[in-house]
């Protein structure tokens, strides 16, 4: 077990740094640079920019020294918003696209074994193909357009309502957080109550039900004590690359609700080829994801004895 | 008995058992399970549907989708085209003519009012004093209820009349005159008017649209049908219809062939992988997790610029090329799994002992044997593909404009949503449907072809 936490901590060093040395690289092969403005400056000054960026330096030192600052933690001042540090903007903004994830996913999550194991409860009836039918609604509709279409129906609950019933962008309360939270969840959730409906269906033919079944277990107990913990466990499985979709997909909700993320720091630093901040937020990303499917590969362990890791 | 006395061998003229019903190879069986799921085939006439709207569809209707019609902006589809000739524009100093209209509910003001395209021209009257500071017009798009805002701003005058020529479509607009005080500040005074404003067009404007002839002899009045835009246009008075049929070319061809490409390049990597083995395998599978972790928007953008979107270009290629080279891992680890399971299989070992070798076992074996897998990842990753071009081109990192896609149509009819929802609701239905095909598709190719797969649902 040790073993095995230790080989995936190395492995999972050595991924963040391949991607802080490919965005490293890729990033300066990009032309211009983000001393590069609108304003006309004269070539001491930008010398002088230069020299405190520690940009005249050759590429490869630019390197080593960025890869010494990160073994330390440091990742540097941004370049575009003056004197403000990139850990500063991580600390910042971070946990607002963290606690958003993290509500998108529990909502995906909880929804779909919800709506997943009422389909395969009522299969092939009415239930079953009204949310079937969601179920694919959800998966072939871009998120955008769902934000879009949440928010311009929450305007107009609004306005029918008289009062505000929940704001429609923003940030800083809980009602903030719903619409984005469940848009952001809602492919996930489309895609999980496919995955747990499978599953569902799968197991109701086992063996061990109909056993049940035949000792005279109410049918209940049987939903809760055996159907339900085993036909989760695909559902576990994909919760890493949900999670990663989940962030990553994140600001484009961000931008619809004008909620103040990491992600769209990240869009703005690509486009001003902010460095610091491209690299800050990249390998944070990057760790992010890496240690998120650590401990969903764990997680998945200790609720299925049968996986063994090594 | 002796081994030579075990088997007869059969006459030249005995027919061999013959089997009840004629033997289907592994496809055509797939054909005909494909053909009893009634929506795949849906799905699949669909599609058929959709790659025929993409490529007869522009010789149908062969309107550019770059030209803007300026008299038709963000028109809903069905909208009223007519137009009516009218006089060329002439300048206008307060007096009243018999077609302005008169309104008589507003306070301490009359109101009068002559609206068109051209110019919606104000007139109104002080009962009793005239304001100290002046008037001030606003207008609004909207009805103007008790704590709404009047709108826009648009002048103020010391005289009693106004013409307002600023960005005139044909639909309602609310005018207000306030009366303002000695310091120039809003008083009690205003009146307010709702105008439906009649679009217009003036004969040299006519001619050059080909709506009248130099020649031809029309009376002023005379009402015009102005060209046809059957699923509306955007805000800069596109055609919506030919930018649908022009967007679904670049969509399909990023969500085609950035599938095809990226997953024939993973099964080739995935079959080696696991058919050497070993630590080869280790380290190729190793590089696939690495590009698997690369932040995709950023390398996205970075292929763009080394690729250089001149002037002209549409930047579809580099949008190929980035998710190519950044999503094969997936299809890689996939066929890597497949490839892994079947080497164990008798009839590989049975091949190798014949003498083959890893090539043709590669390509007559494994490669055919994960066809299915393969063909129903490709299906699966189409919507995926499509989902990322429109969300790339949605934060403006996609194609360049002028060049339409459903993404970057959604991108710009977002912003019109509330006043104009066919500008987004047009793209975003293609984008949906589309993604729908392929999904419903997928399901029935993986019941078709996948046994182990099938009957869940």
């Amino acid at each position: 077990m040790w073993r095995y936490m230790l080989k995936r901590l190395a492995l999972s060093v050595v991924t963040i740094w391949f991607i802080a040395t490919a965005t490293f690289f890729g990033m300066h092969a990009v032309p211009g640079d983000p001393l590069t403005s609108d304003k006309a400056t004269s070539a001491k000054i930008r010398a002088n920019l230069e020299a405190k960026y520690g940009l005249d330096k050759p590429l490869t030192t630019q390197y080593l020294v960025f890869l010494r600052n990160l073994s330390q933690g440091d990742l540097g001042i941004s370049f575009t918003q003056e004197n403000r540090r990139v850990n500063d903007i991580i600390r910042e903004h971070f946990p607002v696209s963290a606690t958003l994830g993290i509500l998108a996913v529990v909502f995906a999550g909880l929804g779909g074994v919800l709506w997943g194991a009422l389909t395969a409860l009522y299969r092939n009836r009415l239930p079953d193909t009204i949310i079937m039918f969601l179920v694919i609604l959800g998966i072939s509709v871009p998120s955008f357009v769902i934000a879009a279409i949440g928010q311009l129906s929450l305007v107009n609950l609004n306005n029918l309502a008289g009062t505000s019933i929940l704001p429609v962008g923003g940030w800083g309360t809980v009602q903030h957080m719903i619409l984005p939270a469940m848009v952001l969840g809602l492919s996930t959730m489309a895609y999980l109550t496919r995955l747990m409906r499978s599953s569902m269906l799968e197991i109701v033919n086992s063996d061990y039900i109909r056993t049940a079944n035949a000792k005279g277990l109410p049918s209940t107990q049987i939903f809760s004590r055996h159907q339900l913990p085993n036909a989760v466990l695909p559902v576990v499985t994909v919760l890493g690359p949900a999670i990663a979709s989940i962030t990553t997909g994140g600001f484009v909700v961000e931008i619809v609700f004008a909620i103040p993320g990491l992600g769209r720091y990240f869009v703005q630093a690509v486009q001003q080829l902010d460095y610091t901040v491209i690299m800050g937020t990249t390998v944070f990303f990057g760790a992010f994801l890496v240690f998120m499917v650590i401990v969903v590969d764990l997680f998945y362990g200790w609720i299925d004895p049968r996986v063994r890791l090594d | 008995m002796r081994a030579a006395d075990a088997f007869t061998p059969l006459a030249q003229d005995q027919a061999a058992a013959i089997s009840s019903r004629p033997s289907l190879s592994y496809w055509q069986d797939a054909w005909r399970r494909l053909q009893q799921n009634k929506r795949a085939i849906f799905s699949l006439y669909l599609i058929i549907g959709l790659l025929a709207f993409t490529f007869i569809g522009p010789m149908i209707w062969t309107v550019d989708p770059s030209s803007q019609d300026v008299d038709q902006i963000s028109i809903a589809p069905g909208a009223d085209r007519s137009a009516i000739l009218v006089k060329d524009y002439e300048p206008w100093y307060g007096e009243l003519s018999e077609d302005f209209v008169a309104n008589d509910n507003a306070v301490g003001l009359t109101f009068a009012v002559a609206p068109s395209t051209q110019s919606v021209r104000l007139s109104w009257q002080a009962q009793g004093e005239r304001a100290a500071g002046g008037y001030r017009i606003y207008r609004n798009l909207f009805p103007i209820t008790a704590g709404r805002s009047l709108g826009l701003p648009l002048a103020e005058t010391q005289n009693l009349y106004f013409e307002d020529r600023l960005d005139l479509r044909p639909i309602d607009y609310y005018y207000s005159v306030v009366a303002l005080d000695e310091r120039g500040e809003d008083s009690d005074l205003v009146a307010t008017l709702s105008t439906t404003v009649t679009r217009v067009i003036t004969r040299r404007e006519a001619e050059r649209r080909g709506l009248l002839d130099a020649a031809e002899q029309v009376a002023y009045g005379h009402e015009f049908q102005l060209k046809l835009h059957p699923l509306g246009t955007d805000y800069l008075g596109r055609d919506m219809l030919s930018r649908l049929m022009h967007g679904a070319r670049v969509s399909l061809f990023i969500g085609l062939f950035a599938p095809i490409l990226y997953i024939l390049f993973g099964v080739l990597y995935g079959s080696v992988a696991g058919f050497v083995g070993g630590l080869t395998d280790q380290l190729m599978m190793r590089f696939a997790d690495f590009v698997v972790a690369l932040p995709f928007l950023l390398f996205m953008i970075l292929f763009k610029v080394i690729f250089g979107i001149g002037p002209g270009e549409s930047g579809i290629m580099p949008m190929l090329v980035a998710m190519v080279v950044l999503l094969w891992p997936a299809a890689a680890r996939l066929v890597r799994g497949q490839v892994l399971q079947i080497r164990e299989e008798g009839y590989i070992g049975a091949s190798r002992l014949l003498g083959a070798k890893t090539p043709y076992l590669l390509l007559r074996h494994m490669i055919p044997n994960t066809m299915g897998v393969i063909l129903v990842t490709v299906t699966f990753a189409v919507p995926s593909a499509i989902f990322t071009e429109a969300f790339l081109s949605f934060i403006g990192m996609g194609v360049a404009p002028p060049t339409p896609s459903w993404g970057s149509m959604c991108n710009e009819g977002i912003k019109t949503m509330l006043t104009h929802p066919h500008e987004l609701i047009f793209p975003a239905l293609f984008i949906s449907v589309t993604v729908l095909a392929f999904n419903l598709l997928g399901d029935g190719l993986r019941d078709a072809l996948d046994a182990r797969m099938r009957n869940r649902e």
